[in-house]
């Protein structure tokens, strides 16, 4: 980001607000994570969606990371200070959800009812919502950012070292050996390693991570991810680790600059990367891919699971506020608006109409292979296997997994105890959440 | 010899020590009083409902071994950052206060790195030791030390020490220097007619009179390193790999503004406070003692 740019967005904002004061409109507090790009992304929306309504006037401000920004939420709404809106996580859900159970928390299909808003969910792409929706399959939260994890190549060092993009995890290992026989020094890794070689592997081979519907059923769901295949499956990376063919490059995506300086040639990590690559690489050709299948698992892949954020509408506010929430709600659902954003950072688009109109637009012919993410995601109809997870504490019990797995990682432990470690202490936080929210 | 000063107005010295005691009493005793509380609850994330729970924050918190450890690995990087960045910065501090010509230009670049923030000193140092993109890791691996603190704890933890000291460095500089000019030169100098060499000199008059200074800073280090150092743990290895730079007030903050899980974050903060009560008492009891004023 350019000083220039910083100024611009400055004045810009400070025009905007002193119109709004002028007009006065309706006022919606938005608050958000997305840094960078992505943030002046959101405050396109926003002052695109301001441009065009006499009534209301979002106010996006950036709160920090995901954790940061759900923390400052909640402190605020404990303070009676809540934003309208506010963006969460995905592992952030249950949380949430338990929150709306006691009233803090306006779900996004009653918003949208009251503000007397058509809004039909089917529109919407079924393996994204599907995380966010209660059992009677109502929405409580708008699919903002979402991705899904895929095996990123460096198309450049596969062929050098003659092996074709691999689509299972023998040919996995089979490439990486070839590679680190070519002198690549690390030639498989991968980034938020919960999410992708845990949550997503287990979907994606239709194996449940824990009872009750993967958490979706009640709280009183509990872990059993120490199963044969994942343990199995964490032991074979740990075995391509003694042989050098995989190097651990740290948590979420952190290892980004082993596959960006060419070090690594595999790497499974979320398929928004892509607006950042499409810049930063221009040594080499990437693509991405399907995950690879674990073929003494399951015949054929499920479909993954997403990650990423939605928009979650706070309680306690004025009725005319919140039905410009909705009409922003609305606005965002668009298919031009999600297709620009999608096209532009490698989200997934929420809606099918927004990844027609990214047919229709060429897209996918420009830009190759960008529909990995979705075709993925709606491989097939969700089962309750792979429709998402939902657990309490969440993001600690994410933190058990990253540490346990590290440990297996350095050697010290097997991927059996390791995984039996992670269940036990995952399943003593799950225990806790449930008593206090229970 | 003391010198008693009586004031006239009976209530002007309490009026003139309130703001004081209304800061320690808004800012100390009120969040410290509300930690003690939130520990014998549980209680969720928005806070609609508390539970009374008794110990059991601290029960749960003493059966788990990862806990445990912890004490282990705050003691080891309280212990080396102290040590590290005083020893250091002693070091600096007597170089600094030989130098004649340019004084000022030296002792403002080594003043410097205390504006930056711990977070961002963190960050700082785990670029530079980044395992693909960092300098340092790359002249270690010309030297064939297979750097990687993503995989290795004892790496990763000798890493956030240096990070925390090199931080901690200038502050103590300025304390030594400060120290150091306050000595009088009459009594290195009859020491030097006396013939005792500049090691001597250093061990048995400087060293013993910078001890206030010294001991200030033993106390001030420690509670930096114990307390301080969370935002550039956080910033960095975020307690990892594995737990092996997962120091308690790095637990403080994970399990409360991660975990949203208030009592246990609230029972660990008290024991934490416990903690440094009691080891600043000890120094105070038994080091203290050998201080000269």
């Amino acid at each position: 980001m350019t000083v220039k740019s910083v100024l611009s967005a400055t004045v810009a904002s400070i025009a905007v607000a002193s119109s709004a004061i002028a007009a006065d409109k309706a006022q919606v507090e938005f608050w958000h994570a997305m840094g960078g790009e992505l943030g002046q992304m959101v405050d396109t929306f926003a002052s695109d969606f301001n441009a065009g309504s006499d009534s209301c006037q979002i106010n996006a401000t950036y709160k920090g990371n995901y954790t940061e920004n759900m923390t400052a939420s909640i402190a605020a709404f404990r303070a009676g200070q809540q934003p309208h809106i506010t963006q969460v996580f995905e592992v952030g859900t249950a949380t949430m959800m338990a929150a709306e159970g006691k009233g803090a928390v306006y779900p996004v299909y009653k918003l949208m009812e009251d503000a007397g808003i058509d809004f039909d969910q089917s529109a919407y792409l079924p393996a994204v919502i599907s995380y966010y929706t209660d059992t009677d399959n109502n929405l409580l939260s708008l699919p903002f950012n979402s991705s899904t994890p895929v095996l990123w190549y460096n198309k450049t060092a596969l062929d050098a070292a003659g092996v074709a993009v691999p689509t299972t995890w023998d040919e996995v290992e089979e490439a990486a050996r070839a590679l680190k026989a070519n002198g690549m020094t690390k030639p498989f890794s991968f980034g938020w390693q919960s999410w992708t070689n845990v949550e997503n592997f287990s979907a994606w081979h239709n194996l449940p991570m824990a009872t009750e519907e993967n958490g979706f059923a009640s709280l009183k769901t509990e872990f059993t991810f120490n199963n044969d295949a994942v343990v199995n499956h964490i032991q074979r990376i740990a075995d391509m680790g003694e042989e050098g063919l995989f190097v651990y490059g740290g948590r979420r995506g952190d290892s980004r600059a082993q596959f960006v300086n060419g070090e690594t040639a595999l790497w499974i990590n979320s398929s928004a990367y892509y607006g950042g690559f499409k810049t930063d690489i221009t040594e080499f050709e990437f693509g991405q891919t399907m995950l690879p299948l674990e073929t003494s698992v399951a015949d054929a892949p499920q479909n993954s699971i997403i990650g990423g954020a939605t928009l979650w509408v706070l309680s306690g506010h004025d009725q005319p506020e919140y039905t410009c929430v909705a009409e922003f709600f609305q606005f965002l659902s668009q298919p031009e608006q999600q297709a620009m954003w999608h096209q532009n950072t490698g989200y997934v688009p929420i809606t099918t109409a927004a990844y027609e109109l990214s047919k229709e637009q060429g897209f996918y012919e420009s830009d190759p292979l960008t529909d990995t993410a979705i075709k993925q995601l709606s491989l097939n109809a969700p089962t309750p296997a792979s429709k998402g997870v939902r657990f309490g504490s969440f993001v600690q019990v994410r933190d058990i997994i990253n540490e346990e797995l590290e440990a297996v990682w350095a050697g010290d432990k097997d991927a059996k105890s390791a995984l039996d470690a992670a269940v036990e202490r995952g399943n003593a936080l799950l225990r806790k959440f449930e008593e206090a929210n229970g | 010899m003391q010198k008693r000063v009586v004031f006239r107005n009976t209530w002007l010295p309490y009026i003139l020590v309130a703001p004081q005691i209304l800061v320690t009493l808004v800012f100390f005793f009120w969040p410290s009083w509300q930690a003690l509380e939130s520990s014998f609850y549980i209680e969720d994330a928005f806070g609609f409902s508390r539970e009374w729970v008794g110990l059991r924050n601290y029960t749960e918190l003493f059966a788990d071994p990862g806990y445990l450890k912890s004490f282990r690995t705050t003691l080891i990087f309280g212990l080396c950052v102290t040590f590290l960045a005083m020893s250091i910065s002693l070091a600096l501090a007597v170089a600094a206060n030989r130098v004649l010509r340019a004084a000022t230009v030296y002792r403002t670049f080594l003043i410097w790195p205390y504006a930056v923030a711990p977070a961002l000193a963190g960050v700082i140092w785990y670029f530079l030791m980044n395992p693909s993109l960092g300098i340092v890791s790359y002249w270690l691996r010309a030297l064939g030390y297979d750097w990687n603190h993503y995989v290795n704890g004892e790496q990763a933890l000798g890493m956030v020490i240096v990070a925390a000291a090199w931080k901690q460095i200038s502050y103590n500089f300025l304390f030594f220097l400060a120290g150091l000019q306050s000595i009088p030169k009459s009594l290195v100098e009859a020491a030097a007619i006396d013939r005792a060499g500049p090691g001597r000199r250093f061990w048995t008059i400087v060293f013993p009179l910078l001890s206030p200074t010294t001991f200030f800073l033993l106390v001030v280090n420690l509670v930096y390193a114990f307390f301080d150092t969370f935002s550039l743990i956080h910033a960095t290895t975020e307690g990892g790999p594995a737990d092996a730079t997962s120091i308690l007030v790095f637990r403080v903050y994970n399990t409360g503004f991660i975990g949203q899980d208030y009592g246990s974050s609230a029972a660990q903060s008290v024991v934490l406070m416990a903690l440094v009560v009691a080891m600043t008492f000890v120094q105070f009891r038994y080091i203290d003692r050998r201080v000269n004023y």
